[in-house]
């Protein structure tokens, strides 16, 4: 398959990831071959094969919904970059 | 005495509790092993000296408590398991300096048996990799020869393990993550069956393939930790309620007869190495001798294990490491200058490149128009693998297999290409694919590199059992590995 640096970069922009021209082409080439790879997937038949997406399936687990205290709040912002020591603090969004 | 860290864990388990060797006896040996052993091996990314030192004075204090099946026993915990009294850091600087408010499941489960934790292991960064080169804090190396890798992810644990630093470590296994590193250091590594161990304070990767499981020097200390570990937790959903069973009982060796072994084809053909191949054999001929029948059996989906692993450990990968923003916790980006630049630069600065790779790749086959190609067709595929695995272990009992097509490589050997390093994974993600339990042990030195050869053997669902048994029997039947020539 083909995928070009500028590819990589709509996927980085969509993994919100920022990658440098030289570093985009090198991924998008690396990118390629792995994908060609996993294009041999293509060999199966998979007509009515129900995807499996865990190894446990069918099971809806349910909890008393009773309301608990499991951190302080100290606790939650002490590995916080920002805060204010009430809330996580980010640069301004609303101008 | 011979030096305390010759033991193995069930034996120092039972020094301790007969108090015939104090925790802080037993506490400082392995820590001055690791004084020793580490500015060669860099298996550890945080040692916890004072800390360990002390709990085990206090334990002295008070004296063995028979209800602690760990009193005393210093283990090691990979990286990548959420520790309230130490840094947690996966590897990567993302998470460079995070304390979690919190332990794992399993880690407070072992707390609570008195297990004594000397530090954190290195490993890939998140645990992507197979050879711990992806640590963001620079590779461990493998006991047995400094030059060459001692397999990943969990290879920090694995080293730590061979090289007598501890009684036991942690590690976590989404594509072979425990039992290649066991296999690569000569030592024993368990998979769990998914649900066994709860991945509450596992730091998600792929979430529907990762598990926890012991790597130690013994079958039988395999066993002991497994007990501590399992079980059911409210706080993993996926947890099992599956009651566990006396596995140390099981780890025992004994008559094989009536059991059948089957040897998937497409596992000891064309790609193994000629010493893996000599040396695994004779695998084969213990387990005749002690009454086992081998059979071949077939497993048609191999060929395509590698491409639907990695697409499925991506596209989760990608979904879970989307948490690492650079708001709550972690790495900020001091360049950022607006919220959108908090997320991208300090992603892009936190992460690796394998890391990236894979998220990009993860987020390529997730994203509208690829979905039902790549992410979808591989969940379909996988359940192709599930039931051939299923059909195999319906004709036998276990399964029997190589756990690498290699011994450990050298460092540098596979990371220009990182296709080429996701292909040595070829003996090891179905088991995660299809959510059932292995185990890899050493079997002896291959005669060409001296390095240590590592089988596996696969089982029925929760019947780690027999796992065990087989595994102790086969032990037995090798007699002692060689010591590392560290």
């Amino acid at each position: 398959m083909r995928l070009c640096a500028a590819d990589a970069q709509t996927i980085a922009t969509l993994a919100r990831l920022r990658i440098d021209e030289a570093t985009a082409a090198h991924l998008a080439q690396q990118m390629a071959s792995i994908l060609d790879y996993m294009a041999t997937l293509n060999q199966v038949d998979t007509t009515d094969v129900e995807p499996l997406y865990s190894p446990v399936e069918h099971v809806s687990v349910l909890r008393p919904d009773t309301p608990q205290v499991d951190f302080s709040r100290e606790a939650i912002l002490a590995n916080a970059p920002q805060t204010d020591g009430e809330y996580f603090l980010v640069p301004r969004v609303i101008a | 005495m011979n030096d305390i860290t010759t033991y193995s864990l069930t034996e120092i388990r039972d020094l301790l509790a007969q108090g015939k060797v104090s925790a802080e006896a037993v506490t400082q040996a392995c820590l001055t092993r690791i004084e020793a052993t580490e500015p060669k091996l860099h298996a550890m990314l945080h040692t916890a000296a004072p800390q360990a030192l002390e709990q085990a004075r206090a334990m002295d204090r008070l004296g063995p408590n028979p209800k602690q099946t760990l009193w005393g026993v210093p283990l090691t915990l990979k990286d990548v398991l959420a520790t309230a009294d130490m840094p947690t850091t996966c590897a990567s600087r993302i998470l460079q300096g995070f304390r979690p408010p919190y332990d794992a499941t399993l880690v407070a489960r072992l707390r609570q048996a008195g297990a004594i934790f000397l530090g954190k292991t290195n490993m890939d960064e998140f645990a992507m990799g197979s050879s711990t080169e992806n640590s963001a804090f620079g590779p461990t190396r493998n006991p047995w020869d400094l030059g060459r890798v001692p397999g990943g992810s969990s290879g920090g644990s694995a080293a730590s393990v061979a090289a007598r630093q501890c009684f036991g470590s942690i590690g976590t296994d989404t594509g072979g993550s425990i039992r290649q590193p066991a296999a690569f250091c000569g030592i024993v590594g368990l998979k769990p069956t998914y649900g066994r161990v709860s991945r509450f304070g596992l730091i998600a990767y792929g979430s529907s393939l990762d598990q926890a499981g012991p790597m130690t020097r013994t079958v039988a200390d395999a066993a002991l930790l497994l007990a501590v570990i399992a079980g059911h937790d409210p706080k993993d959903s996926t947890s099992a309620a599956t009651p566990i069973q006396d596995w140390e009982a099981a780890a025992t060796p004994g008559s094989l007869a009536g059991l059948r072994i089957g040897l998937p084809e497409e596992y000891w053909g064309e790609g193994l190495s000629a010493e893996v191949r000599a040396t695994s054999e004779r695998a084969f001929a213990m387990l005749r001798e002690t009454g086992a029948e081998l059979v071949p059996v077939t497993v048609p989906h191999t060929p395509y294990a590698i491409a639907t692993y990695y697409i499925i450990a991506m596209a989760e990968a990608s979904s879970n490491l989307a948490r690492y923003d650079g708001v709550r916790y972690g790495y900020r980006s001091p360049h950022a200058k607006n919220l959108h630049e908090v997320f991208t630069f300090s992603r892009s600065e936190g992460f690796g490149e394998e890391v990236i790779r894979r998220i990009l790749l993860g987020t390529y086959v997730l994203s509208a128009g690829y979905y039902d190609a790549y992410y979808k067709k591989a969940a379909q595929v996988r359940r192709r693998i599930r039931e051939d695995f299923l059909a195999a272990l319906d004709s036998c009992h276990l399964l029997c297999a190589p756990a690498c097509p290699t011994v450990a490589f050298r460092l540098d050997e596979n990371t220009a290409d990182p296709l080429q390093m996701y292909l040595t994974d070829i003996f090891t993600v179905s088991l995660n694919l299809t959510g059932l339990p292995g185990i890899s042990l050493p079997v002896g030195l291959g005669a060409d590199s001296g390095m240590p050869v590592g089988i596996q053997f696969f089982g029925r669902s929760m019947d780690e059992a027999t796992l065990l048994r087989v595994a102790a029997t086969v032990e037995a039947a090798r007699g002692p590995m060689p010591e590392p020539p560290l």
